[in-house]
């Protein structure tokens, strides 16, 4: 793996010390339990048709968004594809104003006019869940080109799933950022379907991470299961990007334990339940918890109560999200053009 | 005044917001080291360097997404595609990233860029190379449509749009880059959604813009010849469109004529015909008429070629139509 090599080994920071890592190690494992008890719920939402439209959950792809975001600063970009609810809670929205945006109620994040797919917080350089497969990897090329413009340190970075390498925009905005040496790093979860076509009968070649070298772009596989795992292989990228202006492909193994969206089954067509059930064996919470307990670094009953506590957490957001109000019927036109005011056509 | 064509009044405005603001940089292929395809960025490169004139590969997807990226994080990019053909292979950025971005994040970002080039027929360039878009963007909320005819308006329109907190398609007319006319130095700024009556007359209106400008301003005196007085409304920015000025002169004409390079489905005539019947109904005394780009893909032969554009003589006609001459 290219990104191992020593060139390219980042500069050793202070050791942190045992208990701030025990700390957290402990935040992630809250932040892969809030992402999966929030899409349990919106889940069961969507079931009962308090959530309309599309909505893609992240269940089984938990550690890559809480790995990864671990290694940023908050002034660092990140942008989404539409399966994106993951990395908003990972970066810090709270669960009542995204469930209160999958509800489209007011209080959410785009107040009720982005939805499941369209999340955004700018505060925290959150630059959206976009729905076009592709067309989001240029925006954070060019967010990752604001950076050097501006000759700041910040990096951008930008989340694909497999399907989107094959799309025109991934190779354009992958020439460019290492053409022009930017800070973006592009981290594709392959979860090994695009819908319902697997890799295998959508790309000519399987190992996603070669794409890379097309651009003699450094490109490392890691296991997307294994939040520390992720949170190192980006840590080593995000100090290239930062020091060296060097962009990096992450090629991140990981699965979706539910459908592509809510309108198809969990197995069936495309892959069988045997295949489904051996991924869940490594369910990242659950070998994270395990880590952990073997590490002393927490017990069972400390787990639960912290999964409790989580539940507890998304059950209130649920709740807030069902009361907030809907969007004033003048939210309709209002954030067409800058200025709030709506030029309403001709008529 | 001093006169300068077209392009060396989009080049001025160009320097000018470039040397204002540190935020405005320049993108596009052959936009540095070759001076633009079109010469629109002549001497560009030498006075801002490389990081602010940004030569790009054959990569209009790319790049414009690039801009919509730059544009996320509070800079100015113009971005400029060597002809508006090429640029629909960046429409989605333009159509799903750029227009979408403010309302997508109910206000937390917007996407001030310029998107700019020629567009409308050259001469005897075929098919691919000879078409008018504007009705395309103009579809789209979120965007703003602005095509200059002259100079000064190509100055100052391009200013504004630089200077606009929201995504504007700037489309230059092809055969308008050698045009000369007189421009206001510096601080000339002309707000977008503003039309302008090029020609003033009684008889008849004449909406038009870019290329059909002159079009229109040539018909209009032929037509003076024969007793005619046609108003020349040179539209400006498509959209938001100028509603206010195209109804006040058809109220004092009664009359009207719709000009445009586009081919006639669903184009930008068809809008403002929508507009004068809806608020001039009682005002009309013959139907409006339109005078569009033939039907069809562009030709290449120069006679075919010819007959498939918008000329003054076909201008003339159909004001001879609506005067029932």
């Amino acid at each position: 793996m290219a990104g191992s090599t020593a060139a390219h080994r980042p500069r050793q920071g202070p050791k942190p010390d045992t208990a701030t890592l025990a700390e957290d190690y402990r935040r992630w494992l809250r932040a892969m339990m809030v992402i999966r008890r929030f899409e349990e719920k919106a889940g069961e939402a969507y079931s009962l048709g308090k959530i309309g439209g599309f909505c893609h959950l992240y269940i089984g792809q938990e550690a890559v968004a809480v790995g990864s975001i671990a290694a940023l600063r908050p002034d660092d970009y990140i942008v989404c594809s539409y399966r994106e609810h993951g990395h908003a809670l990972a970066r810090g929205i709270t669960p009542r104003t995204v469930m209160a945006e999958l509800f489209g109620k007011a209080p959410g994040s785009s107040r009720g006019k982005g939805g499941s797919m369209h999340l955004f917080d700018a505060e925290r350089h959150f630059m959206g869940g976009h729905g076009i497969v592709g067309g989001h990897i240029p925006l954070a090329t060019g967010l990752a080109f604001a950076a050097k413009y501006r000759g700041t340190e910040q990096v951008a970075v930008c989340y694909f799933g497999e399907a989107a390498v094959n799309n025109g925009a991934f190779h354009e905005a992958l020439n460019m950022a290492a053409l022009w040496k930017l800070p973006c790093l592009y981290i594709c979860e392959n979860n090994r379907y695009g819908m319902g076509t697997a890799l295998e009968r959508a790309s000519a070649i399987y190992d996603i991470s070669e794409r890379a070298s097309s651009y003699d772009m450094i490109n490392e596989v890691v296991d997307g299961q294994d939040v520390l795992t992720m949170k190192n292989a980006m840590d080593r990228a995000v100090e290239r990007a930062r020091q060296e202006k060097a962009p990096t492909l992450l090629e991140v193994r990981t699965y979706r334990f539910m459908g592509h969206s809510m309108s198809d089954p969990i197995h069936g067509h495309y892959r069988t339940k045997e295949e489904v059930e051996e991924h869940r064996k490594r369910d990242p919470i659950a070998l994270w918890s395990r880590k952990l307990i073997a590490d002393g670094i927490m017990d069972e009953p400390g787990v639960r109560a912290l999964d409790a506590e989580v539940v507890a957490e998304i059950a209130e957001a649920y709740e807030f999200a069902e009361k907030a109000p809907d969007p004033e019927p003048g939210e309709l036109y209002r954030d067409v053009y800058a200025g709030d005011k709506s030029v309403k056509s001709e008529k | 005044m001093p006169v300068l064509t077209y392009r060396d009044a989009l080049t001025a405005a160009l320097r000018e917001e470039m040397q204002r603001d540190p935020d405005v940089f320049l993108m596009g292929e052959e936009v540095g080291v070759y001076q633009g395809a079109y010469k629109v960025s002549r001497g560009l490169l030498d006075e801002f360097g490389p990081m602010r004139v940004v030569d790009t590969p054959i990569t209009e997807l790319g790049f414009a997404g690039v801009g919509v990226g730059a544009a996320m994080a509070g800079l100015r990019p113009v971005i400029e595609f060597m002809t508006w053909n090429f640029a629909l292979l960046a429409i989605d950025q333009l159509v799903n990233s750029a227009a979408k971005m403010r309302y997508m994040s109910a206000g937390q970002v917007g996407v001030p860029a310029v998107f700019r080039g020629p567009g409308g027929a050259a001469l005897q360039l075929g098919a691919q190379h000879s078409q008018a878009f504007e009705s395309y963007y103009a579809h789209i909320p979120g965007l703003k449509v602005v095509m200059p005819a002259t100079p000064a308006d190509a100055k100052g329109l391009l200013k504004s749009a630089i200077r606009d907190d929201d995504p504007v398609v700037f489309i230059e007319g092809e055969m308008l880059y050698n045009m000369k006319g007189e421009v206001p130095e510096g601080e000339h700024v002309i707000p977008l959604g503003l039309a302008e009556v090029k020609r003033p007359g009684r008889d008849v209106t004449i909406v038009c813009h870019s290329k059909t400008v002159s079009v229109a301003l040539k018909a209009a005196e032929q037509l003076a010849g024969e007793g005619v007085e046609a108003e020349v409304v040179d539209l400006r920015t498509i959209r938001p469109l100028d509603s206010a000025t195209v109804l006040s002169s058809v109220g004092r004409t009664h009359r009207c004529v719709v000009a445009e390079e586009g081919w006639p489905f669903a184009g930008v005539g068809a809008q403002v015909v929508d507009v004068i019947q809806r608020d001039a109904f009682d005002e009309l005394d013959a139907p409006v008429l339109r005078v569009t780009g033939a039907d069809v893909p562009m030709p290449y032969n120069k006679h075919l070629e010819k007959a498939a554009k918008v000329d003054a003589g076909k201008v003339v006609e159909a004001v001879g139509k609506v005067l029932y001459r």
